[in-house]
């Protein structure tokens, strides 16, 4: 019922850009996962003689102002991060999906207005401010960065998911559908959901990648994940007021922000390119 | 045309209200009580008493919010439960920074955005064209706040060419006053002209695709000519509609750039208020930002029906 198959008919490779991009994800994700078993030192240990020590054999990336490891603390901190956006965009598609789908199914009726008012009304509200102020309501931590990021994707994957549905609705292996005498749950499930799930994907790494951005803004003022779990974006934070002594703090775990970003958009782009090659190098 | 914009200014009106709604009932579940928290842990019973009297904490929470609304329609935000100071003259003291920088980072990011994502459409395919598209997309994935604590290492630290941070107010003059601004400006404008300059390429290269180019060039403009007499101006329309959506970003962006450079803005006020429970502020802040997002989208919808005649057609 699912089959999906990256297959197109006409011959149509994907890019050099979205193998580069896969490249800088897996290995974000193979440091994260390794993390979970292995990592050079003990995040939590504080070894005040090693501080403020640069790039080295016995540390690769150096070590902070407690004297713990930053490579250690990046690739546990890219852990929180991956789980953070990637959670976020899960909630997106749970309640947006499904949002969007029985807007398009029901679409000039009432339902297919409040969405979409209700999507508007959400967009108005400045993402970030309101992540701040949904922290500051339920207490600064990784669950509720989770939240306050996740909330914001759910209009996303509402509207992208009622657009690409209008376009199938109208066209005719529907009316065949129809004809057999399937209902309009079971068209949705069965025909509409597998032909716009390459839309989906492209805006889901869209929205990872940018889960990974708020992610780390939040956590740069705090509101994200709380010490001692090591966070990108407090690792950031810590090292502001040590750059001019120790500039080896901040420009790493940034590093790897900006390459696991990159990374994914690299994906996307190229995904999207793949799926519809119209709009090649049109964004 | 009317009866799109009598359409437009209601759900205007009813998003505003929506979002006073939220904004009011998110705050009134934020646990701590704000008269407690003024006069401390030792504070009596009759005294918190009247301090929740004093602020109005005892009245039913329907009534709070419709003054609340009330007063902001009059332009009176309330009192700061902790500065004891009208809400709306620390408001309008912070605005003053965030707002200029706000719009000097917008300023900035067209400049440089519009005239790189002309020459990348101009020389598409090129080696320049593909640097540019390089270029932008690292720069979009470049998170605002790290690429300013970078400027800060490079120009303050090494060169000394800048301040690391604060703001020297604006009766410093008008020069000091932007120049302390000028590097925040520049991390707020780094991933938003990366944005814009994708889309001006873009755009430009579906309009140069047009059939009114090649009518251009045939009646004898070279290829530059065209573009600059009739693909660029065509080019703008979705420009524009980035660059009203992207003032809104730079507004919100400010509160965490203002945290690198420690400037006094909107941001710092709200992280302020949030952990002194001001929620009277805190309210005010959301609800402004809120306002100036829907009044700017408001505006770019509507600037767009006037500017392109083409699109009324398909909106009545």
């Amino acid at each position: 019922m699912f089959s999906f198959k990256f297959k197109n008919k006409k011959k149509n490779n994907l890019s050099l850009s979205f193998w580069v991009g896969l490249l800088f994800v897996f290995i974000v994700f193979l440091l994260a996962l390794i993390s979970f078993i292995w990592t050079p030192y003990d995040v939590t240990s504080l070894v005040i003689s090693e501080r403020f020590k640069g790039p080295s054999f016995s540390h690769v990336l150096g070590t902070d102002h407690f004297g713990r490891d930053i490579l250690s603390m990046i690739m546990v901190g890219a852990q929180t991060s991956i789980a953070v956006a990637l959670v976020a965009v899960g909630i997106g598609i749970f309640f947006g999906l499904p949002l969007g789908m029985i807007a398009a199914a029901k679409r000039g009726t009432f339902f297919d207005d409040l969405v979409m008012r209700f999507n508007d009304l959400i967009f108005a509200f400045p993402a970030l401010i309101i992540a701040i102020l949904i922290t500051a309501i339920l207490g600064p931590g990784a669950f509720n960065a989770i939240i306050a990021i996740g909330i914001f994707n759910i209009p996303v994957f509402a509207r992208v998911a009622r657009g690409a549905a209008l376009t199938q609705w109208s066209k005719e292996y529907i009316l065949a559908a129809k004809v057999s005498g399937k209902g309009t749950f079971l068209i949705s499930i069965e025909h509409i959901i597998p032909n716009i799930l390459n839309l989906l994907i492209v805006q889901a790494t869209i929205q990872f990648s940018l889960g990974i951005l708020a992610e780390a803004g939040l956590s740069y003022v705090g509101l994200g994940a709380q010490p001692p779990i090591p966070s990108l974006g407090r690792m950031l934070a810590d090292s502001q007021t040590m750059i001019s002594i120790a500039p080896h703090m901040a420009i790493f775990p940034g590093m790897v922000i900006v390459i696991t970003v990159l990374g994914l958009n690299l994906i996307g782009d190229g995904l999207r390119d793949y799926f519809d090659p119209k709009l090649r190098g049109s964004s | 045309m009317l009866q799109y914009f009598v359409r437009r200014i209601v759900t205007l009106f009813f998003t505003l209200v929506i979002a006073s709604l939220v904004i009011f009932v998110s705050l009134e579940i934020i646990p701590g009580d704000p008269a407690s928290y003024m006069l401390g842990i030792n504070a009596q019973e009759d005294t918190l008493q009247a301090l929740r009297q004093e602020l109005g904490l005892d009245k039913p929470k329907l009534e709070r919010y419709l003054e609340w609304v009330k007063g902001m329609l009059i332009g009176d935000f309330g009192v700061s439960y902790t500065y004891r100071a009208p809400v709306i003259e620390m408001v309008s003291d912070r605005l003053w920074v965030s707002l200029p920088l706000a719009v000097y980072a917008l300023i900035l990011s067209t400049l440089i955005s519009l005239p790189v994502g002309i020459y990348a459409a101009a020389n598409r395919g090129k080696i320049s064209d593909l640097s540019v598209m390089g270029v932008t997309q690292i720069g979009i994935a470049v998170p605002n706040f790290w690429f300013a604590m970078l400027l800060v290492y490079l120009f303050a630290i090494i060169l000394r060419w800048f301040s690391a941070g604060g703001f020297s107010g604006w009766e410093a003059g008008l020069f000091l006053g932007l120049k302390s601004l000028t590097l925040p400006a520049i991390s707020l404008a780094l991933p938003q002209a990366s944005i814009l300059a994708r889309v001006m390429r873009s755009s430009l290269i579906d309009t140069l695709n047009e059939d009114f180019i090649k009518t251009a060039r045939a009646k004898g403009l070279t290829q530059n000519q065209a573009l600059i007499k009739h693909g660029i101006r065509n080019a703008l329309i979705p420009v524009l509609t980035i660059i009203g959506l992207q003032f809104s970003f730079l507004m919100a962006g400010a509160i965490i750039i203002e945290n690198v450079f420690f400037l006094p803005g909107l941001g710092r006020l709200i992280f302020q208020s949030i952990a002194q429970r001001d929620i009277i502020v805190v309210e005010s802040v959301i609800m402004l930002l809120v306002f100036s997002v829907v009044i700017v989208t408001f505006l770019v919808d509507v600037a767009y029906v006037i500017v392109d005649p083409r699109l009324r057609s398909s909106i009545l």
